[in-house]
């Protein structure tokens, strides 16, 4: 029980002087992956069906390895802050700061080992 | 977390049904949320059975001749009747509207009434606005000026007079807010349409001198961010009017001004 009143419930802590930079970043990642997804899929629709060494070969050109490092960087930090967004709707208190730790975890590990693969793959 | 299922005592129940009118032969039911926190029962949803030949053409016609002529005890809001005042925002018809300008031609079998969704329920179909109504006086709803010239009037060219065009007209009639998915779940923390759009009015007024304060009090990830283009608010409006795209407008100026 606390006796507040409605106005300083309403305003809580003030604003948090953030938010447009995360906006900012989605809108810019969102026109990048506009032309990424296409490139990615002609190029890995070109990859399939080869040889082991095929592919080998294949992602050893600058092209179709550069594509796939950047749309999966892309993709997966676009997706990181969609979902930061998510937890955070349906998320509240000490859960959301853990889940909002591991969404990040995930994510930055995920593009981590993607981009050994490729190194991989493509040396 | 975010709560899925009702507690045990907001669970609607079924209520009463009222008598039919005896000799009608224009019959419509209406089914309509009741809740009253003094005799300690679970919500229940009564019917009532009018006479269409005896009764105006808007919902809120039907809810006063039942209020007037079955059940005295039934409880809501209304004050002007024609759109302006914006007390009869309730459900109907599982829209979010006014009761005074919505036609009972528009709505096909039963009439369903319930109050503004998932707000507190003072009783029947009224909601408690009470951090509805906080959240709009927080964002200032006031022409801001720093300078003292010129003493009287301050001008408007008829070009910034037509920006607060579907802005103006808002008569905070709460149903934006409570058809928004974001402001249910986060409510106590998100502005939500109607006070954003407000927000908007006043900082797109060409008199007004505090537009750099406003951006800052609505640069916040919940206050301003957690709208998601869902666009229930525009599509509930009653007045016609848009508030995602001032929340847009807004978002836009916020981008404009860091980057």
């Amino acid at each position: 029980m606390h006796y507040l009143t409605d106005r300083k419930r309403a305003q809580g802590t003030g604003a948090g002087r953030q938010g447009t930079h995360h906006h900012w970043q989605m809108m810019a990642s969102s026109t990048g992956l506009v032309i990424l997804v296409p490139l990615f899929v002609i190029t890995f629709a070109n990859g399939l069906g080869g040889t082991y060494e095929e592919v080998l070969a294949y992602y050893g050109r600058p092209f179709p390895a550069i594509i796939t490092a950047l749309t999966l960087v892309f993709v997966t930090i676009h997706l990181m802050r969609e979902t930061q967004v998510a937890v955070e709707d349906y998320v509240h208190g000490t859960a959301e700061k853990l889940t909002l730790m591991a969404v990040a975890a995930f994510a930055y590990t995920v593009i981590a080992v993607g981009l050994f693969a490729l190194v991989k793959l493509a040396l | 977390m975010v709560q899925l299922t009702l507690p045990k005592n907001s669970r609607i129940t079924t209520g009463k049904t009222w008598p039919k009118p005896e000799g009608a032969s224009n019959v419509r039911k209406f089914q309509i949320y009741r809740w009253n926190p003094d005799d300690g029962q679970n919500p229940r949803v009564d019917t009532y059975f009018l006479d269409m030949d005896t009764c105006g053409p808007m919902v809120l016609d039907a809810l006063i001749k039942i209020k007037n002529e079955i059940d005295p005890t039934l409880t809501f809001r209304r004050s002007c009747r024609e759109g302006i005042c914006g007390s009869c925002a309730m459900n109907i018809d599982g829209i979010n509207t006014l009761a005074c300008i919505y036609g009972m031609d528009e709505i096909k079998g039963d009439v369903k009434i319930y109050p503004l969704p998932h707000m507190p329920v003072v009783k029947d179909l009224i909601p408690d606005l009470t951090h509805f109504y906080a959240q709009h006086a927080s964002i200032m709803p006031w022409l801001e000026t720093k300078t003292n010239r010129p003493a009287k009037e301050w001008k408007q060219s008829i070009e910034d007079r037509k920006k607060l065009d579907g802005l103006y007209e808002c008569v905070m009639c709460a149903s934006c807010s409570t058809s928004c998915p974001s402001y249910w779940w986060n409510g106590d923390r998100y502005l939500g349409p109607a006070a954003l759009l407000h927000a908007y009015r006043w900082i797109i007024d060409s008199r007004d001198e505090a537009t750099g304060e406003r951006l800052d009090e609505l640069e916040d990830p919940f206050k301003l961010y957690r709208c998601h283009t869902i666009m229930n608010c525009a599509k509930t409006c009653p007045k016609g009017l848009n508030p995602a795209k001032a929340i847009a407008e807004i978002k836009k100026m916020m981008v404009d001004r860091a980057v």
